[in-house]
């Protein structure tokens, strides 16, 4: 007896699943500018090494006449593979099958290939475009949410985990992207809200379209939920490929090592930065100059612009760099930019990424509207962030470190294992204006020409203390360097500290202010 | 390269002038408010189930001024303080957005 009659019968039987909602669903996705899940998940992988489990999985629905339905995959196809010849699990919703509705088998699948990343320590890959809970499904998708939180809440800080968006994701279904470590959204493609423009428009009057309550823009520019904006599908895969390139597969390794590379930037890093200090320039051009192949791979590139925060490579290895920006708002730190920068470091902390952090920076951000917001706790974030964080930390001052500012950003006193300044670093407890106003008020006020007395009180302030050596005097600054020397003492630090260990009291975890 | 070069704005940190750009969420920040005790607003969107007073009627403290249904949950709101309506901006059916002005009072002197 030949096999023969059964594999053909396997063969039909995975076809016919594999269309998941049939060619008229494909078409319309296909109009929406969309790719099918499949295409997805291929355009991701290593060419041929997708392998897919639970094809055959129907759905459980028996109320309101689903039993006589056939959703192929219940929607959702889970499948593990290779990324740079290293094994990844993934998952994709099927919007041709039910709208990608999540029931209780899709939400199974989905737990099922959770739980298999987990267990062997690999990163997990999410694609997203759903229309929510399968309504017919009642309490039963509420549960699959849930069972999804739990497993991204366990996983987080032990395997990469990232959401792609390629579609709707409202409602319950947008916590597990906000739980996973990087989020990924695609003009025109991604919709992100907790109650859609329909439920505004009848509750509040208020109207506005998907694009402009939860697209792919304001997530990144807005709402720091998106961490990486694409114009396109494709342009979205380059870039979730671009960042497993610099991330460890879990948090007892480290992210894959490259060949040295000299950076390539066309300009000198001693031409980059102003001498006076009220004036801009863009802090990533340091950050490429000191770069392997000044290869910088921005996260967050749209929101609060007012820091930087990004992975690059010396000497081959991963590193986290975290830097003011003074191009956009002087480069303050206020409550968005402490809290993007603050996760970013627990994120290098939990994976073993070493923290390059560059300073330019001119103080907190006054403002009713920040105190309100709570810019202490937020504040307080970064505080919480460097200062637990036991891998390596190195910070260069550039320029401006005043107040808390100079305390926040990675400063000896929160632990930093080497600290370098330029000569051109201005260390004090705030700028020369403000501090001159207050120590010398009483000559101010008293001169014949109070302005002319001001200048010159501030001058006298500046020269003094707005330089790097008060602070190298006590030893909170290591060395004050060249800034042609930046590269290779961040190639030696990185290379001191390789093997640090900083243990800290036994705790289940700490309370950070969030 | 010229054509593209940005505009910085002067922007004020702690006395000190810097040049530099604005992010689109800065721009968007509203001003701050003092409160205004002679506001009632309205704490979340909702909509106007009844209205109990008009305008000029002198009203005693904890007098009702408005009922309103918001997250399937049905509101009272008191008269503040004893004194006179001065205007009433919405009407039972009215669906009201966060922080909308609904009446406005005027405190009895005495």
């Amino acid at each position: 007896m030949s096999l023969k009659r059964n594999i053909l019968d396997l063969r039909r039987r995975k076809k016919e699943a594999q269309q998941g909602g049939g060619e008229a669903a494909i078409g319309k996705q296909v109009a929406m500018g969309k790719k099918t899940a499949r295409e997805r998940i291929k355009a991701i992988l290593d060419e041929n090494s997708f392998h897919e489990y639970d094809l055959f999985v129907e759905h459980t629905g028996k109320d309101f006449d689903m039993e006589k339905k056939v959703l192929h995959g219940d929607g959702v196809i889970i499948g593990t593979g290779t990324m740079y010849n290293q094994p990844v699990c993934i998952y994709a919703q099927d919007f041709t099958v039910a709208g990608g509705s999540l029931g209780l088998m899709h939400a199974r699948k989905i737990t099922k290939i959770m739980d298999h990343a987990l267990k062997m320590r690999v990163p997990i890959i999410g694609i997203n475009d759903s229309g929510g809970a399968r309504i017919q499904e009642g309490v039963n998708s509420l549960a699959g949410y849930g069972e999804i939180f739990y497993r991204n809440t366990a996983a987080s800080g032990v395997i990469p985990q990232l959401s792609v968006i390629l579609g709707p994701c409202a409602g319950g279904a947008v916590y597990s992207p906000a739980l996973t470590d990087f989020v990924f959204v695609v003009e025109n493609i991604s919709k992100m809200f907790i109650t859609g423009p329909g439920v505004i428009k009848t509750v509040l009057g208020e109207e506005i379209s998907m694009e402009e309550l939860g697209g792919a823009l304001v997530h990144s520019e807005i709402t720091g939920n998106a961490h990486f904006y694409a114009l396109s599908e494709d342009e979205c895969f380059e870039q979730i490929k671009k960042l497993i390139s610099f991330i460890p597969w879990n948090n007892t390794q480290k992210a894959l090592r490259f060949p040295t590379q000299a950076p390539s930037f066309p300009v000198s890093i001693e031409d980059i930065v102003p001498s006076d200090s009220h004036y801009p320039y863009d802090i990533r051009d340091i950050i490429k100059a000191v770069s392997d192949s000044s290869d910088f791979f921005e996260i967050m590139e749209l929101f609060a612009r007012n820091i930087v925060i990004g992975f690059g490579r010396i000497s081959g290895n991963t590193v986290g760099f975290v830097a003011n920006q003074p191009m956009y708002l002087a480069g303050v730190l206020d409550c968005d930019s402490s809290d993007k920068a603050a996760r970013f470091i627990r994120y290098c902390d939990a994976f073993n990424i070493p923290i390059v952090t560059l300073e330019d920076m001119p103080g907190y951000l006054p403002g009713v509207d920040q105190e309100h917001a709570g810019v202490i706790r937020h504040g307080a974030k970064l505080l919480y962030a460097y200062s637990e964080a036991t891998v390596p930390k190195i910070t260069v001052i550039i320029r401006k470190a005043y107040g808390g500012g100079y305390i926040a950003m990675n400063s000896r006193h929160l632990g930093a294992d080497f600290v370098y300044a330029w000569p051109t670093a201005e260390i004090a407890v705030m700028g020369p204006e403000g501090a001159a106003n207050i120590v010398f008020r009483k000559e101010i006020d008293e001169a014949e020409n109070p302005a002319e007395m001001r200048k010159q009180k501030i001058q006298e302030y500046k020269d003094k203390f707005a330089n790097p050596f008060v602070a190298a005097s006590k030893g909170y600054i290591d060395e004050v360097i060249e800034p042609l020397e930046t590269r290779a003492r961040l190639i030696h630090s990185l290379e001191i500290s390789e093997h640090k260990v900083d243990r800290r009291p036994t705790k289940k975890h700490g309370i950070p202010p969030f | 390269m010229e054509e593209n070069k940005p505009k910085y704005e002067v922007f004020v940190v702690n006395t000190a002038q810097y040049y530099t750009l604005l992010t689109k969420k800065h721009l968007m920040r509203k001003k701050w408010q003092p409160i205004d005790p002679n506001e009632v607003r309205s704490l979340i969107p909702g909509t106007i189930l009844e209205v109990y007073v008009k305008a000029g009627q002198e009203v005693a403290a904890g007098d009702k001024l408005i009922k309103y249904e918001a997250m399937k949950m049905q509101t009272i709101i008191e008269m503040p303080f004893t004194g006179v309506i001065k205007e009433v901006m919405v009407s039972e059916g009215d669906k009201v957005r966060k922080d909308q002005v609904m009446i406005l009072l005027e405190e009895e002197i005495i």
